[in-house]
């Protein structure tokens, strides 16, 4: 199984420890992940402003993955709902694919049509499968109990994701997450938005979107959160303390990655999954788990 | 928001808008509230209301709604969407509002930046040698610092 590996711009400046992480399970999977350092943004976050110049920086990256052979493979849930829709709408419809071919022909490129594009947590869900997820596991992650967080782009629209998961009724992320032992602990408003996408708009707004989760989860008793998208993380895990001091409050609550629980269960150290990044301290959580260091 | 003025309407813009994808199924909306109950914005700011973005939008207060702050608010979630029970693109349809107000040049000055960013520099956050240097000590692979490409997809 190999893939071209769309960083996004998000994971290589903010979120190295997703990308540590994901490396290292993917590797341990036999996931083959070919980097392409010519990739650029996906094109998601001025779809707002500019649909057009979106769509064609997504198309872009379709042909470069289209020149190797591959499809691609995403960690960002946004880059992903990016480059999917693009996939989708340059697949069913000649006459946008023409249109965007003026432009790609600047680059000296044109797009066939044909480029697949996953998430990895669905590729972990839909083609490598429990089994051979379960034979790599060396720990049991009994006491770790886990709010997952699916959030939007991951699942959404659904009619560019092939039903390979049900945005009312998700179960992808809990299965995965459940095959470590670990408990999966639900709580109102699960299938809500982080807020992130109107951070550069107001911030008050988009706080209070994420304060809304982190409440409905600190009346449960669980212990971390788990996410899929560097985005969401930047809602959770680094602006978990500016949401505690400016509304008075403490969750201090560890945000993982999927990748970073997956990559605990098959033996990983700290460092290996950059746990030491995480910005709440996951130390003391995660003590049981690894030997003295 | 609330005020309605009718004296400014355009009529032409339920047509402008129906021509457009995310503007095609708007006048299916039958009012019943499932967007906004849906909605993560609603929910903690009262500015924001994608019914009542719907209705302004029919009414034809095209100044009014493009020249707005509260369309910008929508997270692009897809909530309201995928539970339509008219099948309306709500999401789509703030996608388009927002395209159309950005033309007209009213886009809040984080979303330019933005904008600007990502079509000049080609990433939203440009690497540097520093981030390079704290990839390498992790064995991650180094990331260019300039990307020329975007000049030719997006000429002058
Ligand atoms: S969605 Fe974010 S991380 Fe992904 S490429 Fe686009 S801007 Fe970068
Ligand atoms: S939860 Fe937030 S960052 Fe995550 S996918 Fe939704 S909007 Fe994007
Ligand atoms: S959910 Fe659909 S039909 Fe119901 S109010 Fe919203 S747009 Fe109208
Ligand atoms: S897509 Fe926009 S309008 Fe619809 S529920 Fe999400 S934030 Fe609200």
């Amino acid at each position: 199984m190999k893939y071209a590996f769309f960083l996004g711009c998000t994971i290589p400046a903010r979120s190295r420890n997703y990308e540590v992480s994901a490396r290292r399970v993917a590797d341990k999977l036999n996931i083959e992940l070919v980097d392409v350092k010519e990739f650029i943004c996906c094109g998601f976050p001025i779809k707002a402003s500019d649909q057009r110049s979106s769509e064609i920086m997504a198309a872009y990256n379709l042909c470069l993955a289209q020149e190797k052979n591959l499809d691609i493979l995403t960690l960002c849930s946004s880059c992903g709902s990016a480059l999917t829709e693009a996939a989708h709408h340059l697949s069913e419809d000649d006459n946008a694919r023409d249109e965007v071919n003026e432009h790609l022909a600047g680059a000296g490129l044109k797009y066939e049509g044909n480029v697949k594009v996953r998430h990895f947590a669905r590729v972990l869900f839909e083609d490598i499968g429990e089994d051979k997820i379960k034979e790599h596991f060396q720990k049991e992650l009994s006491d770790l109990k886990v709010a997952i967080h699916y959030g939007c782009h991951y699942l959404k629209p659904s009619e560019i994701y092939d039903g390979f998961d049900e945005v009312e009724a998700p179960r992808s992320l809990d299965e995965l997450v459940k095959l470590t032992g670990a408990e999966v602990v639900d709580y109102q408003g699960k299938k809500k938005c982080c807020g992130g996408p109107v951070l550069p708009v107001d911030e008050n707004v988009a706080l209070s979107v994420t304060k809304e989760k982190l409440d409905n989860i600190a009346v449960t008793d669980a212990n971390a959160m788990c996410l899929v998208c560097p985005f969401c993380s930047v809602m959770y895990d680094s602006n978990q303390k500016s949401i505690e001091s400016e509304y008075d409050t403490t969750y201090n609550l560890p945000v993982l990655y999927l990748t970073q629980i997956l990559g605990i269960a098959m033996g990983f150290d700290r460092k290996a999954l950059g746990l030491n990044m995480n910005v709440v301290k996951t130390k003391e959580l995660l003590s049981r788990y690894f030997s003295k260091e | 928001m609330g005020n309605v003025d009718l004296e400014h309407a355009d009529m032409n813009f339920r047509k402008e808008l129906a021509r457009q994808p995310g503007g095609e199924k708007i006048s299916a909306c039958f009012m019943c509230r499932t967007c906004v109950a849906s909605c993560p914005i609603s929910a903690v700011n009262d500015r924001f209301h994608p019914l009542r973005i719907i209705r302004m939008a029919l009414y034809g207060l095209k100044e009014q709604v493009l020249s707005s702050d509260f369309i910008w608010l929508c997270s692009s979630c897809y909530a309201c969407q995928e539970r339509c029970p008219q099948g309306v693109s709500i999401t789509e349809f703030m996608t388009l509002l927002k395209n159309m107000a950005a033309k007209e040049g009213h886009m809040p000055a984080g979303i330019r930046a933005q904008l600007d960013l990502v079509k000049g520099e080609g990433r939203i956050y440009p690497i540097d040698d520093f981030d390079n240097k704290k990839r390498a000590k992790i064995d991650l692979p180094a990331v260019p610092t300039t990307c020329g490409v975007v000049k030719e997809l997006f000429p002058e």
